[in-house]
């Protein structure tokens, strides 16, 4: 079987229809992965013992006859960031190098109630933080497309996994971009929904008020089939929202004739790519020419979505890092005489250095004398973007923007300028911030074939529209 | 080592304490305030633990409704305001029982403010005012004995973590270590009463902090504070504030200055002793929880809760004074507790006589508790005895006399009224003759009542059972007595 045709529609249906098993594709897929692992870096642990019973669970019942469930064997990946009960969870960490956790996160145990086969945990950056997945404490990833490229990141495990053929689908986590940009650099497709769509529960905290959890996968409509999976309302979690989950599949097919598309011209500006803005304008085009109405808009607030972000995003993670002090579980260094050098020792030996970086300006911004001129500032740039949106929304269905301002650069090529490697989230960071979903889908491929992406931006709650462009975009 | 400070009468006088007081209360819902594990003091360490007490990543906390309802309910028992809106914050620091880093607490918008608690003070009434009452989750504790590696070693019990608590800061407006006691008594008898917390400070369910500074009466500007930690008793809070006080006096007055700290209190020395200076105070970095919504208390469930709200100890004491005649000092014994106050007003109400009840209480009860040196918890006689006795008295059948030394037999052999009543009963007359001869005794010694009854006035046969009975000494069978008068009392008898 061609992997690359493995949609999850169509594995489902050979595993339906025993033309294969769940099984001897969840081989197939480690296969794959022991052949081409070694070069991309996508995997940090196989799952094999969990993979390979659940594998059976699904052939048997194939076996019987009986209906699969939506991902029935579908060989699924997750990035390192969930938990998972039995499977060791680092978060890209070497300060939970050996950490095992008791319990998994909602959206991974919805994935397998759903019929999926998890073959294991991939590779990020340190707890989600960058976007060329070079901080990963455990070795970098590289872009299946250019192994001289980054993946992107901090999903970059997630996005070269589906890339490769090493999984069919996988989950990642955006904060500030994290599922689109590393789509885009690896020509795939990435979903982030509307904050309070998917269960936070199980998902190692970066910054609360941002952190979403969404797929990545080759087709759009594979996007829609995982995000109908993990969506809905978790009592785990208090901030996820009881609004209904529609059937996305099925809100795929129609047309997108007369759907209003607004055009931000905050995203085309200075630092954007020739390539790439030739690309998403073709892409506008035939988006236009499928019956879609172009509107000109602006987002007058957008030059301040990545201070905003760096302000938010790392005062919550000082405190969510809080936990890992090596009292409990994780890393602690040893020959500490006292509390507060075990301390500073685990932490000190156990982050890297972003991760320590971050840990400081969210430090900073919140104490005592710079809050007010930090934090509480910060908040309240929030809600003038959430404005911004709330105002375009009036007069368009959905955004359509690049996802990121060049395709995949080279690996060391920003590691020694933190601002650069920032500013590669600057198209993704303010719809983090603001909370509704953005998807990144592929649009055309650079001289040197490396892949662009195309973001569509919608309202809250409605990840059914911008599936529908996505959609449209991706068939015709 | 710090030598206890002397000071002159007249230094004391000179100078003014500002005292003012956080009580950490620990609310007695089932499960704890973030997750569904038990809330239980007791059990074996690390037992009654999930991920999110335990601080896994990933894991997240749920607020329990329960707990908002016990701290609304404290709050409006506190006369507190309660914010509609209030906002769960991180108070970020290092320690190694507090598992995530940061307690989940309250800050620049708490649960409610504005409060008071009524006090006496040196026989006047004052009020104290309650800045902000708001809801957090307890830490775990640190073991640092009982286990054969504890010189080397802390452990760690987290049963604790995440288990309700109330935090109570009063304003700075108690003004003596008599005051503070008094405050504090005030509020567990108040806290006790809405049910919401055993306010057990052995077991830790209510813990004080006490900030304290002098100033020179007169001057309106606070002097520097110092904060008392661990103290264990009411009674240890008093005498630590005292010592503090005093050493603070002592200071000024040889021109130092005081340094504002933290200061532990050791009870075996009675004194204070520095633990860590301003310099080395925390920030604690608070920012609002996003892992939580606002937490909204809603005009209807303000309702409910305010309907559940019981009578509390001022008001039902001075309805108790009112209702039953009872003075100022037996209306605070009766409602020490909330079941003993419960317990009198059952046994009163369900009594012919209630306020020979009460009566009773003040006049036959207390004396003999206190000669005995007995809180009334402990009283061999139960309200309900007392109410039994009280009926007796009334209709005539034991004298109070005999009540006198039935309640001596009580005391003597440690059992309620009734059992002894039971024992002790005077056989009754049931002989008609004997009964008869009393009756006629009677008849002839009251002519003028014979008169009255036979002129049509058929009450005062009340007068002639009472007469009768009291002749008998009560033993007289009563329906006997009733019977055989309403014959002896006819004109052609």
């Amino acid at each position: 079987m061609d992997p690359q045709s493995l949609t999850i529609a169509a594995t489902r249906a050979a595993v339906q229809e025993r033309r294969t098993t769940a099984t001897a594709l969840a081989e197939d897929f480690y296969q794959r992965i022991e052949k081409q692992d070694a070069l991309i870096g996508a995997y940090l642990t196989l799952s094999k013992e969990r993979a390979l019973a659940k594998a059976a669970e699904i052939d048997a019942l194939a076996a019987k006859g009986r209906e699969l469930p939506p991902l029935g064997g579908v060989p699924v990946a997750i990035k390192d960031v969930m938990v998972t009960r039995g499977v060791r969870t680092t978060a890209g960490s070497k300060i939970l190098g050996n950490y095992v956790p008791p319990y998994d996160c909602t959206a991974v145990a919805r994935m397998e109630s759903a019929g999926a086969v998890v073959l294991g945990k991939l590779n990020c950056d340190e707890f989600a933080m960058g976007s060329s997945n070079e901080n990963s404490a455990w070795r970098p990833v590289r872009n299946p497309r250019d192994l001289s490229r980054v993946p992107g990141g901090s999903s970059g495990g997630s996005a070269a996994a589906v890339a490769a053929n090493m999984a069919v689908a996988t989950l990642g986590s955006d904060t500030g971009g994290s599922i689109r940009q590393p789509a885009s650099f690896c020509g795939v497709v990435g979903l982030m929904p509307t904050y309070g769509r998917v269960s936070r529960y199980g998902l190692i905290a970066f910054a609360s008020s941002l952190d979403r959890i969404g797929p990545l996968a080759k087709t759009v409509k594979d996007a829609a089939l995982v995000l109908r999976t993990i969506a809905g309302r978790d009592p785990m979690d208090s901030s996820s929202v009881d609004v209904p989950v529609p059937d996305y599949v099925s809100e795929l097919g129609k047309p997108v004739r007369g759907l209003k598309l607004g055009v931000p011209k905050e995203y085309f500006g200075e630092g954007l790519d020739d390539e790439v803005r030739k690309a998403v304008e073709t892409a506008i085009q035939k988006l236009a020419t499928l019956g879609c109405e172009i509107v000109p808009i602006s987002l007058p607030h957008t030059k301040y979505a990545i201070p905003t972000y760096y302000i938010v995003a790392t005062a919550e993670a000082s405190s969510n890092l809080a936990r890992f002090d090596g009292v409990r579980y994780g890393y602690r260094a040893g020959d500490a005489r006292t509390l507060s050098e075990m301390y500073r020792r685990t932490r000190g030996q156990g982050f890297g250095a972003e991760v320590k970086r971050r840990i400081m300006l969210g430090a900073y911004a919140l104490s005592a004398g710079y809050y007010d001129a930090y934090y509480l500032k910060a908040q309240k740039v929030r809600t003038l973007l959430a404005q911004d949106f709330a105002e375009a929304f009036k007069k368009v269905d959905a955004i359509v923007t690049p996802t990121s301002p060049t395709a995949a650069f080279k690996l060391g090529e920003k590691v020694d300028d933190p601002l650069a490697m920032y500013l590669a989230d600057i198209f993704t960071v303010t719809a983090d911030l603001v909370g509704i979903p953005g998807i990144s889908v592929p649009c055309g491929e650079t001289k040197e074939r490396l892949p662009i992406g195309l973001q569509i931006l919608g309202k809250h709650f409605d990840e059914a529209t911008i599936l529908q462009v996505g959609n449209a975009f991706e068939q015709n | 080592m710090a030598t206890t400070p002397e000071i002159s009468v007249a230094a004391r006088a000179k100078y003014e304490p500002v005292i003012g007081l956080e009580v950490h209360v620990q609310l007695l819902t089932v499960t704890k305030i973030f997750c569904s594990c038990s809330a239980r003091f007791g059990a074996l360490p690390n037992t009654n633990v999930c991920p999110v007490c335990l601080g896994l990543p990933g894991a997240l906390p749920v607020l329990n409704r329960k707990a908002v309802e016990f701290a609304v309910l404290a709050a409006m028992a506190l006369h507190c305001r309660i914010n509609q809106t209030s906002i769960f914050a991180r108070k970020n620091y290092f320690y190694p029982d507090l598992p995530k880093g940061y307690q989940i607490s309250q800050y620049d918008k708490p649960l409610a403010e504005f409060g008071a608690i009524d006090i006496t003070s040196s026989g006047s009434q004052k009020k104290i005012g309650i800045t902000r009452l708001h809801l957090e989750e307890d830490a775990g504790k640190s073991l640092h004995e009982g286990f054969p590696d504890s010189a080397e070693k802390t452990a760690i019990d987290l049963n604790r973590s995440g288990v309700p608590l109330i935090e109570i800061v009063s304003g700075p407006e108690i003004a003596s270590p008599d005051e503070a006691y008094e405050y504090l008594t005030r509020m567990k008898e108040i806290i006790l009463y809405t049910g919401v917390s055993d306010c057990n400070m052995e077991e830790g369910s209510l813990r004080c902090d006490a900030n304290v500074s002098v100033r020179p009466r007169g001057q309106r500007q606070f002097g520097t504070k110092t904060e008392i930690k661990n103290v264990n008793s009411f009674r240890f809070i008093r005498d630590a504030l005292e010592y503090e006080i005093v050493r603070q006096i002592a200071v000024l007055e040889s021109g130092g200055k005081i340094t504002q700290e933290t200061r532990l209190y050791n009870s075996a020395e009675g004194k204070t002793y520095s633990m860590r200076s301003k310099e080395e105070a925390h920030d604690y970095r608070y920012f609002p929880e996003p892992d939580l919504l606002p937490l909204v208390v809603d005009e209807k469930s303000h309702a409910e809760i305010r309907h559940s709200l019981p009578e509390l100890p001022e008001a039902r004491r001075k309805r108790m004074v009112a209702d039953y005649g009872i003075t100022d000092y037996d209306a605070e014994v009766l409602t020490a507790s909330k079941t003993l106050a419960d317990e009198f007003e059952l046994a009163a109400k369900a009594a012919k006589n209630p306020k020979r009840v009460a009566n009773l209480v003040q006049s036959e009860l207390m004396g003999r508790l206190k000669a005995k040196g007995l809180e009334i918890a402990s009283s061999p006689i139960s309200m309900k005895g007392v109410a039994l006795s009280a009926d007796l008295v009334e209709s005539g059948a034991i004298s109070g006399k005999m009540l006198k030394d039935l309640y001596d037999l009580c005391f003597e052999r440690n059992q309620d009224f009734p059992t002894i009543y039971e024992n002790a009963r005077p056989q009754q007359i049931t002989d008609p003759a004997a009964i008869e001869k009393i009756i006629d005794e009677i008849i002839a010694t009251n002519p003028k009542q014979l008169e009255q009854y036979r002129a049509g006035k058929k009450t005062v046969i009340g007068f002639f059972v009472g007469q009768v009975m009291k002749a008998s000494k009560g033993q007289a069978n009563p329906q006997m007595v009733n019977e055989l008068l309403a014959k002896k009392l006819e004109p052609n008898a």
